[in-house]
């Protein structure tokens, strides 16, 4: 959309018009074809959100994360504990979400303080570790004292309510049937559409390119006078808090949560969003995450059927043909096109010094 | 005092197992400084390979040793392979590549694995067939099985036959120089490439061991085993110091030890019964209950965690390890 804006001026402000058009009409388009695929597309849009937080780390900075999910999980249970009978809380949702967001970047900065010195792989490693730890405490801090419930999870979390308006409910507002899937979709794109704005506005800024320059080079980064420290935890602290958001706004949806949902796939899902879509660039970005949680939707609508037709019962289950896609998109994607689908500049201009 | 000689029979049983898997990421990264992500899954592939065997076997009469021999003599060669084939189709192309790359192939790579196998083995825990008669042997109060001293010992003689192929034999020089200097070990005559592919030949032979006995030893395999063993043995190599022989057994053996021991006495260490005066609150609570422990054993896979990050921040280095700087 930035190219076009540069190329053609005059154009920009009609594409962004029917973008929004189209966005604004989507989820009855969607609800045509059955509410699933809203649920579908608003799972999507988390995992922009996600992939977006995570670009900032990862794309930006260039700290390879590996633990990410833990944030969202962190966001995930703030919201659960502070709104839902497990403790009896039931603060509003505008509340709790900016809480949940800070205690994610909180968390953010415990993670990066201790690894400032690592690069590379290993701070992949101990990020993942990080993650898996995070996941261990939530699995177990049901004992002594009752925290998170363990591996039951938390149920009957409060869905977002504003006076009348309860986003997980059917309503008729204006004389239009919103279900709640549509509700909910409509929050997650003014939210998605503020974080790309932000990341688009952030990758131009003078953070945006200190994160570069410490990316391209960090010893040199610190030369130009640059305080890699802070930067470098600013970039956790800002990811992990969209992370935290998300998590937010996952708990509210699902209404359940456990620590199923925040494992180690989940946060190499985030990562292959990342990677596949092109780190560093906020459009490719969304592509990937776009890409990667419809996929396997489709897959599952087609590729059980197929098979029940063509040999009289499911082969391969869909969710195993899916990670094999993921793995293979993997290898294929870092072999053939290592900047990713729509890669950012930068990277493009770097990859092809250091293939040489 | 009998937990403590228990949980480190138990530790170091465990840890001689850390550190055949540990030797074959510290082998790989010595050389071409990689993160085998998929090594883990290389350990599972051994097991499951094994468990086939042995099932397969189990029935036949042939003495329980001989059937376990079968059994890791099938599960190297197809280790082997895969080990071989995933360095040629999905590291040797990045080689020139930025580090991210090769990495982000070795997690596809190990998706793909565990998927797979997946489909093989089925998403179930699978039992191995209980054909070795247990023996116990006490010694100073504790008990020690047959199996792990099967296993202390097989990892022995491994470790030394490793140390002799890598400091006595023509092969692990020219390792040992590509490790130091890939061009001018090119320039002397060495084939790089060849070097690299037989080290991954070699770790991840040594992971198909490591399969079998982490199959045998816990009687179960499933095919998501990998990751975390994978990752305890990665971080044993990082104790050690990464692409530090000696470093990895070292390293796997402290962390075994680590690891059990943490396990057996967390739980006593954190109770805060011991501590009840201190309170009202948890004076009552104690004396419904007598135990107020704040963590359980159940922590046991944090001390891994714990052990690496602690390891990465005040001795990136490792135990062993020259290397410092630029590399961690």
């Amino acid at each position: 959309m930035k190219a076009l804006a540069r190329h053609n001026p005059a154009l920009f402000w009609p594409a962004l018009a029917i973008v929004a058009a189209v966005l604004l009409v989507l989820p009855f388009a969607l609800t045509e074809i059955g509410t699933t695929w809203v649920r579908v597309m608003n799972l999507a849009l988390l995992y922009v959100m996600l992939a977006l937080g995570l670009n900032i780390v990862v794309g930006f900075a260039g700290l390879l994360d590996l633990g990410y999910i833990a944030f969202y999980g962190v966001g995930a249970y703030t919201y659960a504990l502070l709104a839902s009978p497990h403790f009896g809380l039931h603060l509003p949702f505008w509340v709790i979400l900016p809480i949940g967001a800070a205690i994610a970047a909180l968390f953010g900065v415990l993670l990066g303080a201790p690894t400032l010195k690592l690069r590379g792989d290993y701070l992949a490693i101990v990020t993942l570790g990080f993650g898996e730890i995070i996941r261990i405490f939530l699995n177990n801090l049901s004992r002594p004292v009752n925290i998170t419930n363990g591996p039951q999870g938390i149920s009957r979390i409060d869905p977002f309510r504003i006076d009348g308006l309860n986003l997980a409910t059917n309503q008729k507002l204006l004389g239009l049937e919103f279900s709640g899937p549509t509700k909910y979709y409509y929050l997650l794109i003014i939210l998605v559409a503020v974080i790309i704005a932000l990341n688009l506005r952030l990758q131009n800024s003078r953070i945006g390119r200190a994160w570069e320059a410490i990316r391209e080079d960090e010893t040199a980064a610190r030369a130009m006078g640059i305080n890699t420290t802070n930067l470098k935890l600013l970039a956790y602290a800002m990811g992990a808090s969209f992370g935290g958001l998300a998590g937010g706004v996952f708990a509210a949806i699902q209404e359940f949560i456990s620590p199923e949902s925040f494992v180690l796939v989940e946060s190499i899902m985030v990562v292959s969003m990342v990677v596949l879509g092109g780190m560093g660039n906020v459009w490719g970005v969304v592509l990937g995450a776009v890409l990667l949680s419809f996929v396997p939707e489709i897959l599952r609508f087609s590729v059980a059927p197929m098979q029940q037709q063509l040999f009289g019962r499911t082969l391969i289950e869909p969710e195993v043909i899916r990670m094999l896609l993921f793995g293979l998109a993997l290898v294929l994607v870092m072999l053939f096109r290592p900047a990713g689908l729509l890669p950012s500049a930068v990277r493009k201009r770097e990859l092809a010094e250091r293939g040489e | 005092m009998d937990i403590f000689i228990q949980q480190l029979i138990n530790g170091l049983t465990l840890g001689a197992v850390y550190a055949v898997v540990a030797l074959g990421y510290t082998m790989v990264y010595g050389i071409i400084q990689l993160i085998n992500f998929a090594h883990g899954e290389v350990v599972m592939i051994g097991a499951m390979v094994a468990f086939t065997v042995i099932n397969a076997l189990a029935g036949s009469g042939l003495p329980p040793l001989v059937v376990v021999l079968i059994g890791a003599g099938c599960a190297i060669p197809v280790c082997v392979l895969v080990g071989y084939t995933m360095e040629r189709l999905a590291y040797r192309p990045l080689r020139r590549a930025p580090r991210l790359a090769p990495l982000i192939t070795a997690i596809g790579v190990s998706i793909i694995l565990q998927h797979l196998a997946m489909l093989v083995w089925s998403r179930n825990v699978l039992a191995f067939p209980q054909i070795i008669d247990i023996k116990l042997y006490t010694i100073a109060g504790a008990v020690i099985t047959n199996v792990q001293v099967v296993i202390i010992l097989t990892c022995i003689v491994i470790m030394a036959a490793l140390a002799a192929l890598v400091y006595r034999t023509r092969l692990g020089t020219a390792m040992r120089a590509t490790a130091q200097n890939p061009q001018v070990a090119g320039l002397m005559g060495i084939d790089i490439d060849r070097v690299i592919a037989a080290t991954f030949a070699i770790g991840a032979g040594l992971a198909a061991v490591a399969g079998v006995m982490v199959g045998t030893y816990y009687g179960i395999a499933q095919y998501t085993m990998g990751s975390i063993l994978g990752l305890k043995a990665f971080t044993a190599a990082v104790l050690g110091g990464i692409g530090n022989v000696p470093g990895a057994m070292l390293g796997g053996v402290l962390m075994g030890v680590v690891e059990a021991l943490g396990a057996g006495y967390i739980g006593s260490y954190t109770d805060l019964c011991k501590i009840s005066g201190i309170s009202d609150w948890l004076t009552q609570r104690c004396a419904n209950d007598g135990h107020f422990v704040l963590f359980g054993s159940n922590y046991q896979d944090v001390f891994a965690f714990v052990v690496l990050i602690l390891v990465l921040v005040f001795r990136p280095s490792g135990l062993l390890g020259e290397r410092v700087g630029d590399r961690a």
